[in-house]
């Protein structure tokens, strides 16, 4: 199948204070969309306030000097739009899609939290609830709660930046004060260190002068530096067990580490297609070896802990299998090693890597078809890798993926340490 | 420099104007081409470009009396993709993964669907993919006892979710023991299906007639349905798929308390009959429902989220059932404010009747129902979609056309008479899952709780 490439037309700018802007014009949708991405995630929040960047991003749907809380959700929603935000290892987004004459609309409702956001007291220990109710709903009423992206990290990792829980500890949350707020924003809040991405229909030159007009006031503050979050790469397995009072069957993750995709995006991205191979699809390995053999209920693969190419050096290489309590979690264990060391000593087919590069091609393809992926996809990448074009090459870099750099991922995931994470049914 | 929060919050120009709407933008929603093969199957295609590929959705009515029903429909769902005469488990998904391609096939009391997509370029080969195991699927013994097995296994595993839990005790609540509540069939029910059981329900169950074929995207829609004709000639049969019965009325009465020990959080599940899509209150039904919970700027969002952080998430929506509709009205809150939780809701209930919408409530309402159905169309997968939910109800892509028309027309009056109608706090029912042990006391003393 040759690859066709997507024509996107990319355009960038920066604003005096620091803001980088970047304008993505489609000509067929009737809507448009308004992201900013903030260049601070969870890895970045101080030790002892585990889940602040979190329950921050929450603090900014709270109002701003001319918003009074609730002000936000009802002006996007009687626009005619939807909006979310979510926080990463890296970054933390803001976002929502409006039929095409909400435009000014949707930079103006950015900009005014971007410049003035309204920190009260009363909306800390409000949203601090409701952070709460979301850590019940997802992690503690449930089985598998936090599995594994809150629990594996600290089996692989050692310091606080990549082990610590993102969604937070309650009794951190708790102490989260309106002067941690202030100082969080005053940090990273920074214009240069943000970036507007406008997606959709528009007309280039107007969207920049209206980004100017809303966000260009916004003054100047100086840019953290942004520390390293490298640690050593584990010499050895290490593995932790965990209870889950919920969970009816056992479960299992690995970890293992991932080329820099800033430095070696190649090596990356053999990685990724190498979590294909193993996980996607009757064909792959991993089903075929272990699903379908009856050692495991379910099993995935993947590249990066919340998705590919979502986050800066360190990030993880996850396999995740939830098994029958018969099965014993080495057995497991060692069924993914022996499927590693075969790829590591032959590597995958040229037919079947080609088979994984055409199912991935048409995800970015369904992807593309809706200015929120679009426009989240490259604001992402434009904000962790300085380059937005990687989400437009990446079928043509896919596709230039050989079996043997395949091969070398699975080589190197058997050579290096890991994690491993048992859940185990109280 | 550190700035305290005040000081954060104010600029010297102070607060700002917030920018009118500029001028709407319309994007013609594209012809559907609507076709019923001899076979009996409906074929519905829309040409939407933009990328290369194509969207399918393949629905058929799948029905069942017999109380085995559903445990052998979910193995026949779980096995159909494993072997033909000509291709095992393995071949079908590399000749799909050739063309970029995906299936996925599912089933619930009324229909299965098998839902899908690929590169455009590859849509014969998918069809082929599709027709192969439509007539001549064989579910071979082995993949039956492997599926079996994983199946009893996730099921143990979605059984002990709270969200599967609270479903389940609210339709046996709604429709007791009616074909429509055996939405997920136990571990053991499925354990006993045989492989000749589940092909004997392919060939009786799994028929064209009656069911509907939907393909958007980057396509010609008179050679892609020329395209399907030739592929799925084969796939015949007598009579229709099966429909399911219209389930009995919901009737209003006391909540009923489910206990699940241990739980962290309660959910509420609160339910009352409501309109479908071709009844003239169905655009102020769905405006009424918006200010009440269908959006986060609804009143009982901002009332126990953002007031009271009872709650991450509180939604109420529509739900399609067979002759009927009904409005279910959802949240997941702490153990220890679930009484007072229930409290707001009835409070937020009555007040929709006794202080109606306000005209600019229902204006905010009414910009989100259109813009929403935009955004929604604006891709070929909700498009596909759309197209097919419209075709099982009887109604056409001029109905969405339409429809923003409707929600236009729409009075303050007209919201006012439906939240009346379909909102009183008398006309619901419904059940609440928590710990009895520590919900229990509150929650009863609020009354409306059965005993």
């Amino acid at each position: 199948m040759p690859v066709e490439l997507p024509t996107v037309d990319l355009h960038r700018a920066t604003l005096a204070n620091g803001l980088r802007v970047l304008i993505v014009p489609d000509p067929a949708t009737p809507v448009v969309g308004v992201a900013v991405h903030v260049d601070v995630g969870f890895r970045s929040e101080p030790e002892g306030r585990t889940g602040f960047a979190h329950l921050f991003e929450h603090l900014m749907f709270q109002g701003s000097e001319s918003l009074e809380k609730l002000a936000h959700f009802r002006h996007v929603q009687s626009s005619g739009g939807v909006f979310n935000g979510s926080t990463h290892q890296d970054y933390t987004d803001y976002f929502e899609i409006l039929p095409a004459a909400a435009l000014e609309r949707a930079l103006f409702l950015e900009a005014d939290r971007l410049r003035a956001p309204t920190l009260s007291v009363e909306n800390l220990r409000n949203q601090v609830d409701v952070v709460k109710e979301e850590i019940r709903l997802n992690v503690l009423n449930r089985p598998y709660g936090g599995f594994p992206w809150i629990l594996l990290p600290p089996v692989l990792y050692d310091t606080f930046p990549n082990a610590h829980n993102g969604y937070g500890d309650f009794s951190e949350l708790e102490q989260a004060s309106l002067e941690d707020a202030a100082s969080f924003f005053d940090t990273f809040y920074a214009p240069g260190n943000a970036q507007v991405t406008v997606a959709g229909y528009l007309d280039v030159d107007e969207t920049l002068r209206l980004v100017e007009k809303h966000f260009g006031d916004i003054p100047a503050r100086p840019t953290p530096v942004r520390p390293s979050f490298a640690e050593p790469i584990p010499g050895a397995e290490r593995r932790r067990s965990v209870t889950d009072a919920h969970a009816p069957m056992p479960a299992l993750a690995i970890g293992y580490r991932l080329p820099d995709p800033a430095t070696d995006l190649d090596g990356y991205l053999g990685h990724a297609l190498l979590g294909s191979v193993l996980g996607d699809g009757e064909a792959a390995r991993l089903e075929r070896g272990l699903a379908q053999t009856g050692l495991v209920t379910d099993i995935s693969a993947s590249a990066g802990l919340m998705g590919p190419l979502d986050a800066r050096d360190p990030d993880t290489f996850t396999i995740t299998a939830v098994h029958p309590a018969e099965i014993d979690a080495d057995r497991v264990l060692a069924a993914v090693d022996e499927e590693l060391d075969k790829l590591a000593a032959t590597g995958p087919t040229a037919d079947e890597l080609a088979r994984q590069v055409a199912r991935w091609s048409a995800g970015l393809h369904q992807e593309n078809d809706r200015v929120m992926y679009r426009m989240l996809g490259l604001g992402a990448r434009e904000l962790l890798y300085g380059r937005a074009e990687i989400g437009v090459e990446l079928p043509e870099r896919l596709a230039a993926v050989t079996p043997a750099q395949v091969q070398a991922a699975a080589a190197t995931l058997r050579g290096s340490g890991r994690g491993v994470l048992l859940v185990e049914p109280s | 420099m550190t700035r305290s929060a005040e000081e954060i919050g104010r600029t010297e120009a102070g607060p700002r104007e917030l920018p009118p709407l500029g001028p709407t933008r319309d994007v013609p929603l594209p012809d559907v081409e609507d076709r019923t093969l001899p076979n009996g199957l409906r074929v519905l295609a829309a040409h939407r470009p933009g990328v290369p590929m194509v969207e399918l959705r393949l629905r058929v009515p799948f029905a069942g009396e017999a109380p085995g029903h559903p445990a052998v429909a979910e193995l026949l769902s779980a096995t159909l993709l494993t072997g033909t005469p000509t291709r095992d488990r393995v071949e079908i998904d590399d000749a799909l993964a050739a063309v970029g391609a995906d299936l996925g096939v599912s089933v619930d009391p009324e229909r299965l669907m098998i839902t899908g997509s690929g590169l455009s370029d590859g849509l014969a080969d998918v069809l082929g993919v599709l027709a192969d195991v439509l007539t001549a699927a064989t579910h071979p013994d082995d993949e039956v006892a492997r599926e079996r097995e994983r199946l009893v296994e996730r099921i143990s595993v979605a059984r002990a979710q709270p969200r599967t839990i609270a479903r389940a005790a609210l339709q046996r609540k709604r429709f007791g023991d009616h074909p429509i509540t055996r939405e997920m069939p136990t571990g053991e029910a499925v354990a006993a299906v045989t492989a000749e059981e589940v092909r004997a329900l392919q060939t009786t169950a799994l028929v064209p007639r009656g069911s509907i074929l939907t393909l958007v995207g980057d396509i010609d829609t008179g050679a892609a349905i020329a395209e399907v004709e030739k592929q799925l000639a084969a796939w015949t049969s007598e009579h229709a798929a099966v429909e399911m019965s219209p389930p009995p009325p919901v009737p209003p009465g006391d909540l009923e308390l489910v206990h699940r020990p241990g739980s962290v959080q309660s959910q509420l599940r609160l339910t009352a009959p409501a309109v479908r899509r071709d009844h003239p209150d169905y655009a102020a039904f769905q405006l009424a429902n918006l200010v009440f919970g269908g959006y986060f700027s609804s009143r009982w969002m901002e009332n126990i989220r953002e007031d009271k952080g009872y709650t991450y998430g509180a939604h109420s929506g529509i739900e399609f059932i067979p002759g009927g509709a009904l409005l279910g009205v959802d949240t997941d809150v702490a153990s220890d404010v679930t009484a007072a939780a229930l409290l707001e809701t009835r409070y937020e209930l009555g007040r929709l009747t006794a202080v109606p919408p306000t005209a600019e409530e229902v204006d905010a309402a009414r910009a989100y129902s259109i813009g929403s159905l935009l955004i929604s169309l604006d891709n070929q997968g909700g498009l596909a979609s759309t197209i097919t939910a419209m075709a099982a109800d009887g109604l056409d892509i001029d109905w969405v056309r339409s429809h923003p028309a409707r929600l236009e027309a729409v009075t303050v009056e007209q919201v006012a008479a439906a939240a009346l109608t379909y909102f009183a706090p008398t006309a619901f029912t419904g059940v609440v899952v928590g710990d009895a042990d520590v919900i229990g006391a509150g929650v009863r003393a609020l009354g409306g709780i059965a005993s």
